[in-house]
């Protein structure tokens, strides 16, 4: 079970004082806050894409790539990396070079964004977003599994012969998961590439959730990629806690009752009620996550929502001590206690190595030097 | 979903009055009447469930705002989106139905009123505000893609005081006649459809050979 964190890169006003960090201070912020995720023991940091103020994140391999040089064992992910307005040729690049960078520590999850116009910014249309989600990951797909690829499709230029370089490291794609909140032709898609399937359901009650992992599950098997029960799902989560459980409520109500998405709405009460936010003691932390797999089955990452609304780097890094000093550790445990022996891990680079039978180098020669026309000498000796 | 039983139906009963007791529910409450009497001549039982809006005035707005319904709000949006037809009511104001109304309609599934017989209501103080049906309620509901019903009906404070089978001063039928003339135009369309089938995506997903290819 992998325990981490994702972002959004929001850059909010501190309700409590008033004043809003500069891009700077949030990006150099969510760097600290990625490095003592490792600190304090979690497994995972994941940062949203996002092409709009009030959010930083715009490059996330960038950033990813920065981290990964100033960490040792964190994985490396998304939340989300948009399928529908990136390229995918860009895509395949972008994330074969962060593989070889972190030295196999990346994942990625696949998102279709959350705001309308980021659509038309890159050239695409947001009714197409659907269809563009499927069509680009099938050529992504692709381009991490085969060398040459020649491919045309409805969105983008056909290509011819084309091959996307770095080819993956140790000839092993990074895994990917679909994120997706209300569309089953996501968990659809997740389930016939038996990829896996993350549920953001942050914002929305267990219910859904549910809903949606079932029909995952079930299609996973269906494509034959094993027992309902081994298809990989992550969850969100969303935790505020103080060692006093009134401190916490105290503490944390005025980000929330002035937070983007749910601010000026519900009360913290209801919205606790009906979403996994836990505002309170580790314990009450713990005593609610470690229901979770009661209703979505035994899982393999939860991913938590720390930094945001506003809430100060100081805070937050007191958070991640919370989370890795008295949550994770009990809650690894407990989720440990009666899971079954066939229910895989989430998938790394590692396990994706040794199913592929071990490591072998992918690298792609060109046939002739442009500069000199010759051809390398280790052209024949490899693949 | 009826449960097999052919000769069930069930009526969602939408009110957005605003005060208790409330005109526009007397309203609502008289077009179920008729509707369900229609519909018993026909030999079909009825389920009724009557949506107060009132009740569900802040839900409404956590749901805008979250994106999420749940609990009794989401009880109602199930309620309305399964049922086999519609009485929807509404107090007119400033010309139109009021915010919790399009509130309510704004939170529903798209295509969740597709097809569905409905039939339109509205009270005001006076009859000045009558076409506010015609011109606000009913193209918001052809929008929904919902069969509306040709009588819409509209009780101003005047109709309740009316007396029973005469003309008003102005020639209009009295309320009593609309009501069932209006309830026999929604009996008649509920109980011409087979009940209610809700397409469920989590149940049967498209397949994602039909999603590559396009279909």
């Amino acid at each position: 079970m992998q325990f981490g964190i994702f972002t959004v890169g929001d850059v909010t006003t501190d309700p409590t004082t008033g004043r809003t960090p500069t891009e700077a201070e949030r990006i150099q912020a969510m760097v600290t806050i990625a490095r003592h995720a490792e600190e304090v023991g979690l497994d995972v940091f994941a940062t949203g894409e996002h092409h709009n103020p009030p959010f930083v994140p715009s490059s996330p391999t960038t950033m990813l790539g920065y981290i990964a040089a100033k960490t040792e064992r964190l994985l490396l992910s998304t939340s989300t990396t948009l399928i529908t307005t990136n390229d995918p040729v860009k895509i395949a690049e972008d994330y074969a070079m962060l593989q070889h960078l972190a030295d196999g520590r990346v994942d990625l999850m696949m998102g279709r964004g959350n705001t309308g116009p980021v659509y038309p910014w890159f050239g695409q249309d947001i009714r197409n977003g659907i269809s563009l989600a499927i069509e680009n990951y099938a050529l992504l797909h692709r381009l991490w599994r085969e060398d040459v690829v020649s491919w045309e499709g409805k969105f983008r230029t056909p290509l011819q012969s084309f091959t996307s370089t770095p080819r993956p490291l140790d000839g092993v794609p990074p895994f990917v998961w679909h994120g997706s909140i209300r569309s089953p032709e996501i968990a659809e898609q997740a389930a016939y590439y038996g990829d896996g399937f993350f549920h953001n359901n942050i914002f929305w009650p267990l219910e859904h959730t549910q809903q949606m992992v079932a029909l995952y599950r079930r299609r996973f098997e269906h494509y034959g990629h094993g027992s309902a029960d081994q298809a990989i799902v992550g969850l969100g989560g969303q935790v505020f806690m103080r060692a006093n459980s009134q401190d916490a409520k105290r503490e944390f109500r005025p980000y929330f009752d002035n937070a983007p998405v749910y601010g000026h709405g519900p009360s913290m009460e209801d919205f606790t009620a009906q979403t996994p936010l836990t505002v309170g003691s580790p314990q009450e932390v713990v005593d609610r996550y470690a229901t979770m797999r009661e209703h979505v089955g035994d899982y393999q990452r939860q991913l938590f929502l720390m930094d945001h609304a506003g809430l100060p780097l100081k805070t937050v890094l007191e958070q991640l001590d919370l989370l890795g000093g008295e949550v994770v550790p009990v809650l690894r445990k407990e989720l440990a206690i009666g899971r079954p022996a066939h229910v895989p891990d989430a998938p790394t680079h590692a396990s994706l190595v040794a199913k592929a039978g071990g490591a072998h180098d992918a690298t792609v020669y060109a046939a002739a030097d442009d500069v000199t026309g010759a051809s390398p000498e280790v052209a024949t000796v490899t693949r | 979903m009826t449960g097999g039983a052919t000769n069930r139906r069930t009526l969602a009963v939408v009110s957005a009055g605003l005060r208790q007791p409330s005109s526009t529910r007397l309203l609502a409450d008289r077009l179920t009447e008729a509707t369900v009497n229609a519909l018993g001549q026909k030999g079909l039982d009825v389920d009724v469930h009557v949506i107060e809006l009132r009740e569900l005035a802040h839900p409404l707005t956590d749901a805008l705002l979250t994106g999420f319904s749940s609990g009794p709000l989401r009880e109602a949006i199930d309620t309305v989106t399964r049922a086999d037809g519609v009485v929807a009511v509404t107090p007119i104001f400033s010309g139109s139905y009021n915010g919790m109304f399009k509130n309510f309609v704004d939170v529903l599934e798209q295509g969740a009123l597709a097809g569905t017989p409905v039939l339109l209501g509205a009270t005001a103080g006076t009859a000045r505000h009558s076409l506010a049906l015609e011109h606000e309620l009913r193209p918001l509901f052809s929008y929904l893609r919902s069969v509306v019903v040709p009588t819409g009906v509209f009780a101003a404070t005047d109709d309740f005081g009316a007396v029973e089978g005469r003309a008003g001063s102005d020639d209009t039928a009295p309320l009593v006649v609309r009501v069932d003339r209006a309830g026999r135009e929604l009996a008649d369309l509920v109980a011409a459809r087979t009940p209610r089938e809700v397409h469920d995506p989590f149940a049967s997903p498209t397949s994602f050979e039909d999603l590559l290819a396009g279909r």
